[in-house]
């Protein structure tokens, strides 16, 4: 097939859009935070329209001011725990591979023991030990997402240790830092930052759903999860522009991540380089 | 056969060591909350009503004073003699609460689990006997797509249009409004049971599906599948034979492992469909402190989680040929 690109420049191109459009919702969403708080019931209850893309609620606040602004706070707090998370993997899976069995020993059955707790209940006890709110879902969702990643990194370092690169390089007498530096440190950071990204996903999806669940974000705030939780009691009624659209704006940018993620995959992994 | 028993009895004795694990790190985190029991189910305003012996009789009733160690000694006691406590919102047992929702829970998440794990092992096996074409690539959307969608959403559209808008199926709970619970029907349930399974089942879906055709490419780029190929066998030959062989293992792996994903939808789910369960007993309790019923439902997913790790493991033993002659091999040698 006759192609304008090849596939390694479409990947960067479709990630480049990926982080524009999530770039303008959180911009977008940051500026109209204010005009998300707007009542006005002399427009309540109305369904798509022109002036209203996404209709208004009970109280006559813009649902897609509210929307967009509940998304900008949802990736906000997803790129915020999704880094924490990372680091907690980087620093838990690089510490079982290199300290020795004990270590290793403790710090897996660790794993297996936050992994045993389904995801969901170890974020809402976790934002239950810190109050809840805005402090306890972002605790809650930084501290549970960590351990699949450090089992990876765990996994990739103990092979990188014992591949005949690395042992040549010690035998020739470069101390363990340079060899960190040097050798290990370019293996690693491709699966790092890929592990990273596809970790927002993930922490965006949970922090929506607890706080859909009333264990997250305080209801004052126009986060995802709130605007569909409130849009329950509307159900029956027929209102389904409450729902639907918040709803269908989250998949989407869950999906841009992925996305996003999935391509640069594909840039950074040096078997795929030739494509 | 000791060997497998040995090995059994490893794995035993580590879920157990496990479980003590998960109780206490729950414990723990829910004694470090911040949250007054008192006030998220008593109120503000009853509080200021109500006398010092009053508060401090309530107070005695959630435990807030009673040091957490403590408290976790007793109840680990308490728990080694079958009993989990009492549910403080529901004042009846935990374990009675339990068994009711988990009767519940246990068949939506049962059917989510195999509806699952079939159908993703069978659009797995399509999309990658048609990699590259556009069934391949339909279905590769597909499942980013469902992956990216938050099961509650999906829970809240599957409402709106099946039950709000055609009026097919009810809008929620685990059986009819007011009816006694000896005049449920199966029917009743199953009615009730079929939008929260059905948006179970579709969110658990990606994951094996992606999976499987991972594994089935890599097989299908094979030298033996090439070799076969110039055999002359017939595609379907290929996979059977083949295919299904050898992603049987990881397979088993993904989908015992999916067990705590699946809990995890359910709580969602259940709280959309007010769907009487394990996950929205989770919901409630922690919504209203009630540390008992919370310990209990998180002590029970964590025992599912890890039964169902344990069981993929003994079935590698069964599955997998490689293993079984390692076990054949350590008991002559045992024997000898």
């Amino acid at each position: 097939m006759d192609r304008l690109l090849n596939q390694r420049q479409r990947a960067l191109l479709l990630s480049a859009f990926a982080a524009l459009a999530l770039l303008a919702v959180t911009v977008a969403g940051f500026l109209l935070s204010d005009a998300a708080m707007v009542t006005d019931f002399s427009r309540k209850n109305l369904a798509p329209c022109l002036a209203y893309p996404f209709g208004t609620d009970w109280m006559g606040r813009d649902m897609l001011a509210r929307t967009l602004t509940g998304l900008s706070l949802s990736i906000r707090i997803g790129v915020l725990t999704a880094a924490v998370s990372a680091v907690v993997a980087l620093a838990v899976g690089t510490a079982a591979a290199t300290l020795g069995r004990r270590v290793d020993a403790v710090l897996s059955w660790c794993i297996d023991l936050v992994m045993g707790i389904p995801h969901i209940l170890l974020v809402i006890l976790i934002s239950l030990a810190f109050g809840k709110g805005f402090v306890g879902v972002v605790a809650g969702v930084a501290l549970s997402h960590w351990t699949s990643l450090a089992r990876l990194l765990r996994g990739e370092v103990l092979q990188l240790r014992s591949a005949p690169y690395v042992l040549t390089a010690e035998k020739l007498g470069r101390t363990r830092l340079q060899v960190a530096r040097d050798h290990l440190l370019p293996h690693l950071l491709p699966q790092f930052l890929t592990g990273l990204i596809l970790l927002f996903p993930h922490a965006i999806l949970h922090e929506a759903s607890v706080t859909f669940l009333g264990f997250g974000l305080s209801s004052e705030q126009p986060a995802i999860g709130v605007i569909l939780s409130e849009s329950m009691s509307y159900l029956t009624t027929g209102k389904w522009w409450l729902a639907f659209f918040p709803g269908l704006m989250l998949v989407a940018t869950v999906a841009l991540f992925a996305l996003l993620g999935d391509r640069l995959r594909r840039i950074l992994d040096p078997a795929t380089i030739h494509q | 056969m000791a060997h497998r028993l040995g090995f059994a009895g490893k794995k035993l004795l580590r879920m157990v060591l496990l479980l003590l694990g998960v109780s206490l790190a729950a414990f723990l985190l829910m004694s470090a909350s911040p949250l007054d029991p008192l006030q998220t189910n008593v109120g503000q305003a009853a509080l200021g009503t109500m006398s010092q012996e009053q508060i401090a009789q309530l107070e005695d009733y959630w435990g807030v004073n009673d040091p957490p160690l403590e408290r976790y000694l007793g109840w680990l006691t308490d728990v080694l003699h079958g009993d989990l406590g009492t549910s403080l919102l529901y004042r009846v047992p935990v374990t009675q609460v339990l068994a009711e929702r988990l009767k519940n829970s246990l068949w939506l998440m049962a059917a989510a689990w195999v509806l699952s794990g079939a159908l993703g092992l069978l659009l797995g096996t399509v999309a990658a006997a048609c990699r590259g074409r556009w069934p391949d690539r339909l279905i590769r959307g597909w499942c980013l797509l469902i992956s990216s969608t938050p099961a509650f959403w999906l829970a809240i559209l599957l409402l709106m249009v099946f039950s709000v808008w055609l009026g097919w199926l009810p809008i929620g709970l685990s059986a009819p409004i007011g009816a006694q619970a000896s005049a449920v029907t199966l029917a009743d349930r199953l009615r009730h049971a079929i939008l929260p399974a059905l948006t179970l089942s579709v969110t658990g879906l990606a994951n094996m599906t992606l999976h499987t055709r991972e594994k089935l490419c890599d097989v299908l780029e094979s030298d033996y599948v090439l070799f076969a190929r110039a055999r002359g066998e017939s595609t379907r030959s290929i996979l059977w034979h083949h295919g299904l062989r050898n992603m049987a293992l990881p397979a088993i792996t993904l989908q015992f492992g999916s067990i705590s994903e699946i809990f995890g939808g359910s709580v969602l789910v259940e709280q959309v469909f007010s769907y009487q369960g394990l996950g929205q007993c989770a919901v409630t309790a922690g919504l209203g402190s009630d540390l008992p019923l919370l310990l209990g439902v998180t002590v029970v997913s964590a025992a599912l989680v890890f039964g169902g790790n344990l069981i993929a493991d003994l079935l590698y033993g069964v599955v997998d040929p490689k293993i079984r002659a390692r076990v054949r091999a350590y008991g002559r040698k045992g024997g000898a």
